[in-house]
């Protein structure tokens, strides 16, 4: 019994990296914020560096409640569209097409505290992953993971023909 | 004076960086809500296969909407926080299309202000979004 020689690790990576700036492509709003994606295997942390236009109180230099829900959207968003791509991508599919982008049904975000003059990561977990609707929830932090500054929880609309 | 509240008012929303770079624009001020404008723009779109703004710029425009109806209100502090907001997104709002959000504070007590928000783009009766939320009211001590 013979075992197929696995993929040189660069094969993969070069595959999967491009799978994900096809996705980062697909959502201009996320280049605008300035979000970049961390990628380790199938898991996913953005991150929202720090600038002075998403500042929302001038005299704390606090980031805009706004851009904290939008980082927040876009995390799980993409987080889902991920979840969506990664098997056909592990399946050795076309990686330049996106499939359609879910669609937010709703989402709620707590503020925890204020955010920073800094820069965010977050993070997203998928807690129920449906044929029609997944939720999920988003926690975002600045110094500490364990002191999060925002979470969402949201639900979406999966495309069609997934 | 109520043109020179709505001035002031609109000033105040502008000087707010993120607003600002947004391109947020308050149109009118009232007793306890606020109207603000998001105009159409290809750097805010969500999906370049619709062209149909993200949900996110939806939400930092009821953020900041829902921020002005607090500090409209006769009881309202020295600042605003939000401490939570809840967006429905009913559907896709038209692209090229300016969406603009009224939102209410329906009642304060002395730390929290409780508000409601509607977003339209003037292309139907059925809002674009709704949302609900929360927010500290910080008093001068």
């Amino acid at each position: 019994m013979t075992r197929a020689t696995p993929e040189p690790v660069q094969v993969i990576k070069t595959r999967r990296n491009s799978a994900l700036e096809a996705l980062k492509a697909r959502v201009p709003y996320a280049a605008y914020l300035g979000v970049e994606f961390e990628r380790h295997g199938d898991e996913l942390t953005t991150v929202l560096p720090f600038r002075a236009d998403l500042v929302g109180n001038p005299a704390l230099q606090a980031l805009h409640g706004g851009a904290t829900a939008a980082f927040l959207e876009i995390t799980a968003q993409v987080v889902l569209s991920w979840s969506v791509i990664w098997p056909l991508v592990e399946a050795g599919g076309a990686v330049e097409s996106v499939p359609t982008l879910p669609k937010t049904i709703d989402i709620t975000v707590d503020y925890l505290r204020s955010g920073l003059p800094r820069d965010a990561y977050a993070r997203a977990k998928i807690t129920r992953a449906g044929r029609r609707f997944s939720s999920v929830h988003v926690q975002a932090w600045q110094d500490n993971v364990d002191r999060p500054f925002a979470m969402a929880t949201g639900h979406f609309m999966m495309p069609d023909h997934v | 004076m109520i043109q020179n509240r709505t001035d002031i008012a609109a000033q105040f929303i502008s000087a707010l960086p993120h607003a600002h770079a947004l391109g947020l624009s308050l149109t009118r001020i009232g007793t306890a809500d606020a109207e603000i404008h998001l105009p159409y723009d290809e750097a805010l779109i969500g999906d370049l296969e619709t062209g149909v703004i993200h949900g996110g710029a939806v939400s930092a425009l009821m953020d900041t909407c829902c921020g002005a109806a607090v500090m409209a209100h006769p009881d309202a502090g020295v600042a605003t926080a939000t401490i939570d907001l809840r967006i429905d997104y009913m559907r896709a709002a038209v692209p090229k299309t300016t969406i603009v959000a009224i939102a209410e504070c329906f009642h304060m007590t002395g730390s929290v202000a409780f508000v409601r928000a509607t977003a339209h783009d003037g292309t139907s009766k059925t809002p674009v979004a709704t949302a609900t939320g929360t927010f500290a009211v910080e008093r001068a001590t």
